[in-house]
């Protein structure tokens, strides 16, 4: 097949980035997660034994994620030095947070006491609401730096905890209660909500062009496997039908996969850098001035696509 | 107080290149890495069509971005309006280079060389490794900036204490400067022309300014 001829153009659009690969991905996907179910773990506060294995699995998603990041530094070794800016960087924010959710769930879990296990939830909800910010402070990818991801993030992140209790309830002797259930159907429909007040949010504000067409691209599967099916498994649940613990489960494992797919597309595949804006193309000799060119970009506010 | 700012005249640059090869020669950057770049720009529809040649670098910004985000404060900016990095305190961790919205930084993991793991005499005598895994951008030839503060020479109009990218321009495109000075190049050349800053929508206040026609 004829390999299509790279046009300088394209050079001039927006790119993907790749600078943060999937270890960096999976500190958002897992860490969130983790975060969400620290919270939702002493909200729900089950039976000892419960919220003991969904307080380790929390840590051990924030834990994870923090080492996928580790391995993807370029000075491991200096890694300390990112306590140096606490005044400004929600990255040296979040890493002070996880220590603190480290200290405080560790001693929950090894002691089981309610006040360091709300503890460790505040803590969990602080570990993400960073993360929320480290991508919003990203002003060269615009599909981060819109406000609106900031809820998406926190959205998804509490869904996927709510969802990972789900499941470690459906695996202990505690049956899965009836308001933990429809909590986890309301956070279904609040990160509904937010996917789609963040996706309206980009299309009028303005996105590159190959920022909207992935997001718009994994709309429907997201819409499916994330807060539809879960939400009828759910619905299922409640309404008594046989396997309840099994349709728990599973509606918990949808939630949780949702999440970590949207988070993934939007950390890895929809991310492509600004691009550049000529608001004005020069005057040349006897010429005039071009109209203003901004290659990548659907029509923007003061500025025509090249 | 002063404020170093580049002024580049869109009209006259003819995307040779020569900026980005001085750039090179001048900062020994790895294979694939261009602190300063020519954007070879085509927009339009036939026969309305326009070429355009876009020198793109840091934009060393009054409010830049990076320096916010980083975690270790490598990046920071200084008081002449250069944004620095420190590549002893950088850990590489890019979140700078997610900030920038003008594409200006990049990470190089391991080295390479122009033909391949093994370098030429020059490029060996060149590396540095303190720049592996860490952030590099433009520095606006800080070297040169600092030799003026000691001799006092001055910026933009002294060679030797000019950016190389600017002392390079064949069509004399680039004017380097204090644009707090009314009576530097650069100042005078903007009070006399029409200009904008990249992307000065997301806040960043730019230090390089494009000029596209004459008042």
């Amino acid at each position: 097949m004829k390999k299509p001829l790279l046009r300088a153009s394209s050079l001039a659009s927006p790119k993907q980035q790749h600078n943060w690969d999937w270890r960096a991905a999976t500190n958002f996907i897992a860490g969130g997660a983790g975060g969400g179910l620290l919270l939702w773990a002493a909200v729900v506060n089950a039976s000892a034994d419960a919220t003991r294995m969904a307080i380790l699995l929390g840590l051990i998603l924030i834990g994870s994620g923090l080492t996928c990041v580790w391995f993807e530094i370029g000075r491991p070794w200096r890694a300390l030095n990112v306590y140096r800016h606490f005044a400004t960087s929600w990255m040296t924010r979040e890493a002070v947070v996880a220590l603190g959710v480290f200290v405080a769930g560790g001693l929950a879990f090894l002691t089981g006491a309610s006040a360091l296990s709300f503890l460790a939830g505040i803590l969990g909800l602080t570990f993400l609401y960073s993360q929320a910010r480290i991508l919003a402070a990203n002003k060269g990818i615009p599909a981060w730096r819109h406000p609106r991801s900031i809820s998406l993030m926190i959205a998804t992140g509490l869904a996927e905890g709510a969802g990972f209790l789900v499941c470690v309830l459906s695996l202990s002797s505690t049956p899965v209660a009836f308001p933990v259930l429809a909590g986890l159907i309301a956070l279904i429909v609040v990160r509904a909500y937010f996917w789609k007040s963040y996706l309206g949010g980009l299309v009028a504000d303005g996105a590159p062009d190959a920022t909207l067409k992935v997001l718009s691209g994994i709309a429907p599967r997201l819409l499916v496997v994330g807060h539809v099916l879960p939400a009828l498994a759910v619905v299922a649940a409640m309404a008594g039908m046989p396997g309840r613990a099994g349709l728990s489960f599973a509606a918990g494992i949808m939630v949780v996969a949702g999440g970590w797919f949207l988070k993934f597309t939007l950390v890895r595949r929809a991310a492509f850098t600004q691009g550049l804006a000529l608001l004005h193309l020069p005057v040349r000799g006897q010429g005039t001035a071009g109209a203003a060119a901004k290659p990548g970009w659907k029509v923007a506010p003061g500025v025509k696509a090249g | 107080m002063k404020r170093y700012v580049m002024s580049i005249d869109l009209r006259r640059c003819v995307g040779c290149q020569t900026c980005t090869a001085a750039c090179k020669g001048a900062n020994a950057t790895p294979p694939g890495i261009q602190w300063r770049r020519v954007l070879d720009i085509e927009t339009g529809e036939f026969p309305d069509v326009r070429r355009t040649f876009l020198p793109m670098a840091c934009m060393h910004c009054a409010n830049p971005p990076c320096e916010k985000v980083c975690p270790t404060r490598a990046t920071t900016k200084r008081a002449d309006g250069l944004v620095a990095i420190d590549y002893d305190l950088c850990i590489g961790c890019a979140n700078c280079v997610m900030a920038c919205p003008y594409d200006a930084r990049s990470i190089v993991h391991e080295a390479h060389f122009a033909y391949g793991d093994t370098p030429m005499a020059s490029e060996a005598a060149r590396f540095d490794p303190d720049r592996i895994g860490v952030s590099m951008k433009c520095t606006f030839c800080v070297d040169r900036i600092d030799l003026a503060a000691r001799t006092g020479q001055i910026p933009g109009v002294d060679p030797e204490v000019t950016p190389a990218c600017v002392n390079s321009c064949i069509s004399g495109a680039m004017e380097f400067g204090d644009i707090e000075d009314p009576e530097s190049s650069v100042s005078r050349l903007l009070a006399q022309t029409q200009h904008y800053r990249m992307h000065e929508e997301l806040g960043t206040e730019p230090g390089v300014y494009y000029i596209w026609d004459q008042s």
